[in-house]
């Protein structure tokens, strides 16, 4: 296994948080990744803010998929069978009313006291924060996806956020290509690296104070 | 025998007025009702506020009246799947509230359902909850978030009968069950048109007594 990296070992490792039979809403882009890594055996119910549990992802070429079927990008998808819809009231309902098990969405920044940003960077993006705060706000597992830096090489996991946020205290796990940081009372700690990843190597590119337990897993 | 509120587009226009608050549903381009949108923009309305999760896609559905410049005040959740909207916002033309999808979901079913408005925790510790009033209910606290409504709205239905009981189809329900909950006057576009009797009654996602027109999509 060791030859998962960087996004890969991102999603293969967040699809590990599923449990069989959970509903789990994954955000556009990188989360959706995870279910080309569901382990054997895990059968998740994607669910999907514009009403829908059940999606079953794009239609092959050429098969034909009913147009009112989309997921929360706007993009038409399969329903499967014992899937359903319904209106945006009831899908946001049961999201804020703690029926998701888990909710899995990237981040610009995420701090050591679980405080998350990915809506908005004043002067540069305007698209709005969509579902997304009441999706972080409302979910019982809350799991950021992301790189451990930007692209310029700065960490994305800070002490404290400086962009607008998402939500408050909310933040459970975060997943990188380097490590999982497991946000607990006591603070930010350090669980699992990814394989060739030293302590020090997260320590130097994370912007947050981290527990360093004595013993710390393997991502794979 | 029930009365038939099937009417013409043109008809159905007759109470949309410029400076009106129109509530259009939708998600990106799924359940818009865009045939009352191209209408009302055929009728030269203009200055409109419009309630929307969000603008649908460039050059269709609620992007039609961005393109044309005729909305003053949006109120949605997200823009991003528009990027005509996003330039417009940039360059300040159309004056932008976000609300969070769910939260925007709870302020129209308040419009509706006759309540001032709503807690919930979402938005605590974010600029949503800058000016607005915080409850601690049982240790718990919430953010108070006040009822919308509109003057009209534009429902688009699957299947309507002619008194306008109204049945969604598929994730084009999305916010057209709410938004028909929440306007003074209620216009449907429908894909069909049945006789009165032919919905199952267990089946009617809004009933007909909230509707106030039925238009056939053409």
């Amino acid at each position: 296994m060791a030859e998962i990296t960087g996004r890969d070992l991102i999603a293969y490792r967040t699809a590990r948080f599923f449990e069989d039979g959970d509903l789990v809403n994954l955000g556009i882009g990188m989360p959706t990744k995870c279910l080309d890594f569901l382990p054997e055996g895990i059968d998740i119910w994607i669910d999907t803010e514009n009403g829908a549990i059940g999606l079953d992802g794009p239609p092959a070429e050429g098969e034909w998929a009913d147009p009112d079927v989309v997921d929360a990008g706007g993009s038409t998808s399969k329903l499967r069978v014992g899937g359903c819809c319904f209106d945006s009231f009831t899908s946001f309902g049961y999201i804020r009313g703690g029926h998701v098990a888990a909710t899995v969405l990237g981040a610009y920044e995420v701090d050591q006291e679980g405080n998350l940003a990915n809506w908005i960077i004043p002067g540069k993006t305007a698209a709005g924060m969509g579902g997304a705060m009441d999706l972080v706000a409302g979910a019982r597992k809350v799991i950021v996806m992301t790189e451990h830096c930007d692209k310029k090489g700065n960490p994305k996991v800070l002490k404290k956020c400086t962009l607008p946020l998402t939500a408050a205290h909310e933040v459970d796990y975060i997943v990188s290509e380097l490590c999982v940081l497991h946000q607990t009372d006591a603070g930010l700690v350090l669980e699992e690296l990814a394989p060739g990843v030293s302590v020090e190597e997260v320590v130097s590119k994370t912007g947050a104070e981290l527990i360093i337990p004595a013993e710390i897993k393997s991502m794979i | 025998m029930a009365k038939s509120k099937v009417v013409s587009l043109e008809e159905a226009l007759e109470n949309v007025h410029d400076g009106q608050t129109v509530m259009i549903p939708g998600f990106v381009n799924v359940g818009v009702p865009e045939l009352l949108i191209k209408g009302l923009i055929d009728k030269g309305i203009t200055g409109i506020n419009v309630i929307s999760n969000n603008t649908s896609i460039k050059g269709r559905g609620i992007g039609l009246l961005v393109h044309d410049h005729l909305i003053k005040h949006l109120t949605c959740s997200h823009i991003g799947s528009n990027t005509e909207t996003v330039e417009q916002v940039v360059a300040g033309d159309i004056d932008v509230t976000f609300v969070p999808q769910g939260t925007l979901c709870e302020r129209v079913r308040a419009g509706g359902a006759g309540i001032g408005g709503v807690l919930t925790p979402t938005g605590l510790g974010t600029p949503i909850a800058d000016g607005k009033q915080i409850i601690n209910v049982d240790g718990k606290d919430y953010l108070l978030e006040t009822a919308l409504r509109g003057d009209v709205a534009f429902i688009h239905a699957w299947k309507a009968d002619k008194m306008g009981n109204v049945v969604y189809h598929r994730t084009a329900q999305n916010f057209n069950k709410i938004w028909a909950t929440a306007a003074d006057w209620v216009i449907v576009e429908a894909e069909e048109i049945v006789e009165v009797g032919e919905l199952d009654p267990d089946l009617i996602m809004t009933p007909g007594a909230l509707v106030d027109q039925v238009v056939l999509i053409k």
